[in-house]
């Protein structure tokens, strides 16, 4: 199928505020690296099952132990804006 | 040689033992060289002087207790997108400059219980996504043989570091080659475990189901000591593996004879060096005189496994960098709105190659594209795995070059993202199928550069990997040096 991206969705879908012209080309090259990808889509994989380890492994379990966990002064310290022990984030909703 | 940044891991902590000299001074002999060698290389982004001290002095103290811990008081570098506590952590985006962690990964703490020294923290190509350490939002890292060539990447600081001595063993990560490929252009020895055998708590994730932890070292030895130091189930980790782990360095002195080794016919032709076939060749050659069976082996779905790992690895980086919004850590660009902060913060934070996959990964996980793309890349990683299996069916290990070239000049591969991405075609498939593999270094070209010979074993098969390794390294003997790692040097 031909490649065709519309690249201001793509890049709102992953919030990055591009310029029309970082837009325009990246949209090219996303054309040009997805046209090599058509080979992989023109392989013939029915009944095949997706592969994401390589090892025989279903679940995780582990025994559910109390931990001590990152503490709000250490998992805040990093953060840009903080306010009374929160992350801080301009207004989310218009009024 | 009387500098002590250029001995052996094995060396070195031979050394310590026998109070010929002590981690302070060994230490000391490893910051000589980076003061040296930084200013042509700039490998390391950040050199933690008071935490290094501070753990060879402690190293010096257990040492006159008789602590046998192999790794007690050796200096070695991290790549810079392991997690270190206290120390600035940026996997070399702005996004993340100034960042000090609050923990430790699940290796780096492994390392630190194993004594070991942590010099700093090396170069990459941002969040891992490259081939040659130019991405790096610092300023490219250079390679020690050549420096107008590129390190390889996007490992390309920890192998920097370690051809030159500026530290005597190192750690990356490898997602489609990412270890391997500076090992080779480098001249030194890196590994890519088994997926799942060493944690990735605290590895800044770039494609979580082919992202593994791994060695670099001067020697095959040196690896596989830095490797058993942080193998092994971790509860922070659901993917690491719960089994018992290879027995890595048991067999490195047994040899090849009995063994079958594997040539892919796939990874050679036109597209490789004729130099680096033709060493890829001999090495081949030496291994069947010194006993192992030699065979070829077609793999033909690997032809498949760029394309593939071009739509998985962009789809997992998308949704692994969603979590940097300028929120929890690193940059805030502001916006009236949390949205419009998000978007410019992410737009001003992340480089181009970045941006780029991220872009990629989101269209091809979008509604109505998902099965096209990412589960039809699975299916295909599936085949290609396959394809392994039933090669190991008939081989103990599989062959091939490392990179199709030898180290390339900076700013010759930036303009098109495709020809950068074929700089990964030897050691793509391993990451898709999840099996080990090693580079170790065989020989230079006519222009003095180093090429990798690079082995693959089946998964949890580190221990006929490192054995074959060992043999190559013996056989081959490679000791050539940097000119960069002589005395002759100075700082300009």
């Amino acid at each position: 199928m031909p490649v065709e991206i519309d690249i201001e969705r793509v890049a709102h879908l992953a919030r990055i505020a591009l310029t029309d012209d970082e837009m325009a080309a990246y949209g090219k090259q996303l054309v040009h690296i997805l046209e090599h990808a058509e080979r992989v889509q023109a392989l013939p994989t029915d009944g095949v099952e997706p592969t994401s380890h390589p090892l025989p492994m279903v679940n995780a379990f582990r025994s559910d132990e109390v931990t001590d966990p990152l503490s709000r002064d250490d998992a805040l310290a990093g953060a840009p804006d903080v306010e009374d022990g929160y992350f801080r984030v301009p207004k989310i909703l218009d009024e | 040689m009387s500098d002590l940044a250029d001995l052996t891991i094995a060396q070195a902590s031979a050394g310590l033992r026998a109070r010929e000299f002590n981690a302070v001074d060994l230490l000391d002999a490893v910051e000589r060289r980076a003061a040296i060698t930084e200013a042509h290389l700039h490998a390391y982004l950040t050199l933690d002087r008071e935490g290094s001290r501070n753990a060879a002095e402690a190293a010096d103290i257990a040492l006159v207790g008789g602590d046998p811990r192999p790794l007690l008081g050796i200096p070695i570098a991290l790549k810079d997108n392991m997690v270190t506590k206290g120390v600035e952590t940026t996997a070399s985006s702005q996004i993340l400059a100034g960042w000090k962690p609050p923990y430790d990964g699940t290796a780096v703490r492994r390392l630190k219980d194993a004594g070991a020294v942590i010099v700093g923290k090396t170069n990459l190509d941002e969040f891992a996504m490259g081939s040659s350490t130019e991405n790096s939002a610092y300023g490219p890292s250079r390679n020690p043989w050549n420096t107008d060539t590129v390190p390889g990447g996007s490992s390309g600081g920890s192998a920097a570091a370690v051809a030159v001595g500026s530290a005597l063993g190192a750690f990356g990560s490898d997602t489609g080659g990412s270890i391997r490929q500076p090992a080779s252009l480098t001249g030194t020895v890196g590994a890519k475990p088994t997926y799942g055998l060493v944690s990735r708590y605290g590895l800044i994730a770039f494609a979580s189901s082919l992202d593994q932890i791994g060695p670099l070292a001067r020697t095959v030895p040196d690896a596989a000591m830095l490797l058993e130091a942080v193998v092994g189930w971790d509860r922070m980790d659901t993917t690491s593996y719960h089994g018992d782990v290879p027995a890595i360095s048991r067999s490195l002195d047994v040899g090849v004879t009995g063994l079958r080794i594997g040539v892919i016919t796939e990874l050679t032709g036109e597209a490789f060096d004729s130099q680096v076939t033709e060493a890829t060749n001999a090495t081949i050659d030496r291994l069947s005189d010194a006993g192992a069976e030699v065979v070829e082996i077609s793999l033909p779905a690997i032809e498949y496994a760029l394309s593939a790992y071009y739509l998985i690895a962009p789809a997992e980086c998308s949704a692994n960098l969603a979590r940097f919004e300028g929120v929890r850590y690193g940059l805030r660009v502001d916006g009236s709105t949390t949205e419009e902060m998000m978007a410019r913060t992410r737009a001003e934070g992340f480089g181009p190659e970045v941006t780029r996959r991220i872009l990629l990964g989101t269209y091809a996980l979008s509604a109505g594209y998902y099965d096209a793309f990412y589960g039809q890349a699975q299916r295909v990683r599936t085949l290609i795995r396959d394809d392994f299996t039933t090669a190991y069916g008939r081989v103990d290990v599989l062959v091939s070059p490392t990179s199709p070239t030898t180290a390339f000049e900076i700013g010759s591969k930036t303009e098109d993202p495709l020809t950068m991405y074929f700089a990964d075609i030897c050691t793509i498939a391993t990451n898709l199928a999840g099996d080990p593999a090693i580079s170790v270094p065989v020989g230079l070209d006519d222009r003095g550069r180093p090429i990798g010979f690079q082995i693959m074993a089946p998964a949890l098969g580190e221990e006929v990997m490192f054995r074959v390794a060992a043999e190559v390294e013996r056989l081959v003997d490679f000791t050539a040096r940097p000119r960069l790692a002589t005395s002759e040097v100075v700082a300009p």
